[in-house]
């Protein structure tokens, strides 16, 4: 395969790395309170994560660009402050398979926190534990698998995502092209062959992220 | 009575027999719009993203007169030509370049002796209504107030492909390939200006003249830049031969040229 396309292959990897390891904390978080009983507006919220699953990609994509763009409320407010351009650029990918990506960290992460057996909590409460020490002696321990498991699926999700990042980011040869952008775009150009090399190159990836999450999974279920 | 074969309360049902009524009356009303479709000859039209507006103007008065009923497909000329090579349902194909045609040619995708160019366009620079950035030449581009350009995608898109010729005449590409936001046609170039997500773009004169977002910084005159040339050719697996023959002659006469020149096209004759 071209250096082009590797370097296609390195940059979709690292903007993929990098959007899941920004959503890791957050996402984790927002697991952990949508696994608490009851609380206020917790519908609301569950509904407004799980949206960028259901309405089409090229949609939320429409959102971001009118809220990142250089007139949109975010980009203005972004470029005046920090000098920083969005719409795009890189930062424009990462945000767009963030978004995408972040509703499959938090769901499969709060089944992870629903499995946790509140009593083991209740017994480290009772021992005289803080809140925040049981969260990472015990439920984050107990939580981990699951949690990888998302954050493996969130991975492959960013990996693949074509709809929102072709909004916000444009499709620019070294600067914001994906493997999905550049399948594509391989595709309108009827280089079939460079098309198909990396459409192999993210079947290998998407399959081994996929295959990992289910030996994660399947690991913990062993155990129980 | 009820039948005792029937189970309780199925088609006896008030709710039941409320949604039957419906459904039997979307079914007629369904047959009704497929039979009157079926009457006259529906003509797919392929057409560069450039002639969306003068073409659907076109189509009102076309539909009207012959009574066929013509459906677009509107995108950049390299994703058309794609798709009549992949298949896709086509009668009639409007290229905004020749080299697009030459291809389909080329597999004997076309039926021969029916391809003509038709029209003609020019390219213009353009900046949103609102931007304070003075452009008067091609080089202005290469200035530091310009970050991004945005053009059709320069490889395969027509508009881009011209785009990219016009400034490598000028011995400008080298210097403003880091700037350029390649589109998926040249409609999008436009969005991207009017939206003001880029600092300037390069469309057809035709594109700048619908909007009322971006202004037109200047015209690439006809002598200087390169030559642009919009080909129509009827598609050999065509269903509708004779309709898309009877379009493609309506569309270089007189009634479609005065449409055409209306939104900024070069008739050829």
């Amino acid at each position: 395969m071209e250096n082009e396309n590797w370097q296609i292959v390195y940059f979709t990897l690292g903007v993929s790395i990098l959007s899941t390891l920004l959503i890791l904390p957050g996402g984790v978080a927002l697991a952990w309170l949508l696994a608490r009983p009851r609380w206020m507006g917790k519908s609301l919220v569950e509904t407004l994560v799980a949206l960028p699953l259901v309405i089409p990609p090229v949609a939320t994509g429409l959102i971001l660009l009118k809220l990142l763009g250089r007139r949109g409320v975010l980009g203005s407010f972004i470029e005046k402050t920090f000098g920083v351009e969005i719409v795009f650029t890189w930062r424009a990918v990462v945000i767009a398979i963030g978004v995408m990506s972040f509703p499959l960290l938090v769901r499969t992460s709060r089944v992870a926190f629903e499995g946790v057996n509140p009593r083991l909590e209740e017994i480290a409460r009772t021992l005289g534990a803080g809140e925040l020490r049981i969260f990472f002696t015990v439920t984050l321990p107990l939580a981990a698998r699951g949690i990888i498991a998302g954050t493996i699926l969130a991975f492959a999700r960013a990996l693949g995502e074509f709809g929102a990042t072709i909004m916000v980011a444009g499709n620019i040869p070294g600067k914001t092209s994906t493997i999905a952008l550049s399948i594509y775009q391989f595709v309108q150009l009827s280089q079939d062959s460079a098309a198909f090399k990396l459409l192999g190159v993210s079947v290998l990836m998407a399959f081994g992220a996929v295959w990992i999450s289910e030996f994660v999974l399947r690991k913990r279920s062993s155990i129980r | 009575m009820r039948d005792r074969n029937l189970p309780e309360g199925d088609f006896n049902n008030p709710a039941v027999k409320s949604i039957i009524r419906s459904l039997a009356v979307a079914l007629a009303l369904a047959t009704g719009l497929l039979a009157s479709s079926l009457r006259a000859a529906e003509v797919y039209v392929c057409a560069a993203a450039s002639l969306t507006d003068a073409l659907k103007e076109i189509a009102v008065t076309y539909d009207k007169e012959s009574g066929d009923t013509l459906i677009f497909n509107f995108a950049a000329s390299s994703v058309l030509a794609r798709q009549i090579e992949e298949g896709a349902p086509a009668d009639l194909i409007v290229s905004a370049d020749e080299a697009k045609l030459d291809a389909l040619e080329k597999k004997g995708l076309l039926l021969p002796g029916t391809r003509k160019s038709i029209l003609s366009n020019t390219l213009v620079v353009v900046v949103p209504a609102d931007s304070a950035i003075n452009i008067k030449a091609a080089r202005d581009l290469a200035g530091p107030d310009i970050k991004k350009i945005a053009l059709g995608e320069p490889s395969s898109v027509p508009a881009g492909i011209y785009a990219k010729a016009y400034l490598e005449k000028l011995g400008l590409w080298e210097q403003l390939a880091g700037k350029i936001v390649p589109t998926e046609n040249v409609r999008a170039a436009l969005a991207a200006v009017e939206s003001g997500n880029v600092e300037a773009g390069i469309v057809y004169k035709t594109d700048a003249m619908i909007s009322k977002k971006v202004k037109v910084a200047f015209e690439v005159p006809e002598s200087e830049g390169p030559k642009i040339s919009y080909p129509l050719a009827v598609i050999k697996e065509s269903k509708a031969p004779d309709a898309a023959k009877k379009l493609a002659a309506y569309l270089d006469s007189g009634p479609a040229g005065a449409v055409f020149e209306k939104y900024g096209f070069i008739m050829k004759h």
